[in-house]
């Protein structure tokens, strides 16, 4: 008999004390971490934390020492690794867009590779630009005719492409000026309400966190320090937690409040 | 003007000759191609052999050419027939520029392109295929057109060991001591480079990734 326990769903996806090195490098110890569906939980420490680590082993760029990651309740080794990332959207802060493709088919181009039709693509292409706020006209330009804050939208866009339950992003904004950061952290939580992805995202701003996440996941040189809820964040007498409130100062409730008005 | 006399007079020769040293260049920079870019896409996706690889090329090309031309000559199926020989040593000074070319061009695709195809579900041969190779053929096409342009240079000296080509002109007019017979293999052969080296570079700027 299946244990029943409707209170706690099932993860979707799920570290199993995770360790992962890099030459001799020992880059995270022991991560135990579970993701519920439809939430956004956000990975927040320094650089070299691990926080990229972590998320480029959900979708096996990167394969554990020891331990397991687990998507939708399998180890995500179980499966074809490409069939697992096209189930998977990933966003990162270099965007990374094909330059000698259209916006058009690098939002296109996994439906494509899918085989979907034609004219099935284009609408969706047409869906997805309206969905992250980019005129249609938009999909026959180059990324480099693009401004960056544009840029980044057609790569939520094209992550979204084959609608994939799972969102990966990596400090998506980061490289952002403030004014445009602010404008896609909003429109990441309108989207964020219409679907309901499954997210996991990267940042080591403290302020973003409490935006955009449900939870926050705090790491420390290789290791899970905590994981809190924005309110808990804020009020945590843990000593990483209390450091990064204080190197942020004033004003973080706010940063919640606008969260999720 | 006495050399273009001369050439007209054996315009003949002059074609068949040009002919010939098309061969050469032609099928020994496909062969080199052929090598060249597969070898050049392997040693991109594996640091370890880039080393080796373009060590090896660029022994070969220290080699002196009639050197190597001599070289080859006992070997037994090749040395059999000197234009054989001669594309054989053609293919491999052709090697180098291809495949360091090819290599550059795919090492300089952007690392965040390729992380983000490979996260997104692209197998590595639909990431070959579709992102590194379209964005590095303009810098492999201009690898090919430094092969070609050495080539047609190189080819000359082949007719020293009887392989034909423009070359043979060459060696008639310094063993005459007549200016007019060596530019009549030195000048078809500077517009076979000349034109070579255009063509390619128009190709390559059609080509070029946005």
């Amino acid at each position: 008999m299946a244990e029943m326990h409707p209170a706690v769903a099932n993860p979707v996806i799920e570290f199993r004390d995770v360790s992962y090195a890099a030459g001799s490098t020992q880059v995270l110890s022991g991560v135990n971490l579970q993701v519920q569906l439809g939430e956004t939980l956000v990975l927040l420490g320094r650089s070299g934390s691990g926080k990229t680590t972590t998320l480029k082993l959900v979708n096996r760029l990167l394969s554990p020492g020891a331990g397991e990651v687990r998507v939708r309740g399998v180890p995500n080794t179980s499966g074809d690794v490409i069939r697992l990332r096209r189930g998977i959207g990933y966003v990162i802060q270099d965007v990374g867009l094909f330059p000698h493709f259209t916006v058009e088919r690098n939002v296109g181009l996994v439906p494509r590779i899918e085989g979907w039709p034609d004219e099935r693509i284009r609408l969706r292409v047409e869906e997805l630009l309206r969905l992250v706020g980019l005129a249609p006209e938009m999909a026959s330009r180059y990324p480099h005719q693009l401004s960056g804050g544009q840029q980044q939208r057609v790569g939520v866009a094209r992550a979204l492409a084959a609608d994939p339950e799972i969102l990966l992003m990596d400090e998506p904004f980061g490289a952002l000026d403030p004014l445009t950061r602010d404008d896609l952290q909003r429109e990441f939580l309108s989207l964020q309400q219409r679907l309901r992805k499954t997210v996991v995202f990267v940042t080591h701003d403290l302020r973003e966190a409490l935006r955009l996440g449900s939870r926050i996941a705090l790491m420390e040189a290789g290791r899970l320090v905590t994981v809190l809820t924005p309110q808990e964040f804020l009020r945590s007498t843990d000593p990483w937690a209390a450091a990064y409130v204080r190197a942020f100062g004033e004003g973080l409730e706010s940063a919640i409040n606008r969260g999720t008005s | 003007m006495s050399v273009f006399r001369f050439m007209l007079q054996n315009q003949r020769q002059v074609l068949e000759l040009t002919l010939e040293h098309l061969w050469l260049v032609g099928l020994s920079t496909l062969l080199a191609a052929l090598i060249g870019i597969p070898l050049g896409i392997v040693i991109a996706h594996r640091p370890g052999l880039n080393k080796p690889v373009l060590g090896g090329a660029n022994i070969i090309q220290t080699i002196p050419s009639l050197a190597l031309f001599g070289f080859l000559l006992p070997v037994p199926w090749l040395g059999a027939r000197a234009d054989r020989l001669a594309i054989l040593a053609l293919t491999l000074y052709a090697l180098l520029p291809i495949i360091r070319n090819t290599y550059t061009g795919i090492r300089g695709v952007d690392p965040a392109v390729v992380e983000a195809g490979r996260g997104m579900g692209l197998t590595e041969s639909q990431l070959l295929f579709r992102v590194e190779l379209p964005l590095a053929v303009s810098v492999i096409l201009s690898g090919v057109r430094v092969a070609v342009v050495i080539s047609v240079g190189l080819a000359t000296i082949a007719a020293a060991i009887g392989a034909g080509g423009l070359g043979e002109f060459i060696f008639r007019g310094l063993a005459m001591v007549d200016d007019r017979v060596i530019l009549a293999g030195a000048i078809p052969a500077a517009i076979l480079a000349l034109g070579a080296d255009l063509a390619l570079g128009w190709l390559e700027r059609r080509l070029r990734a946005r």
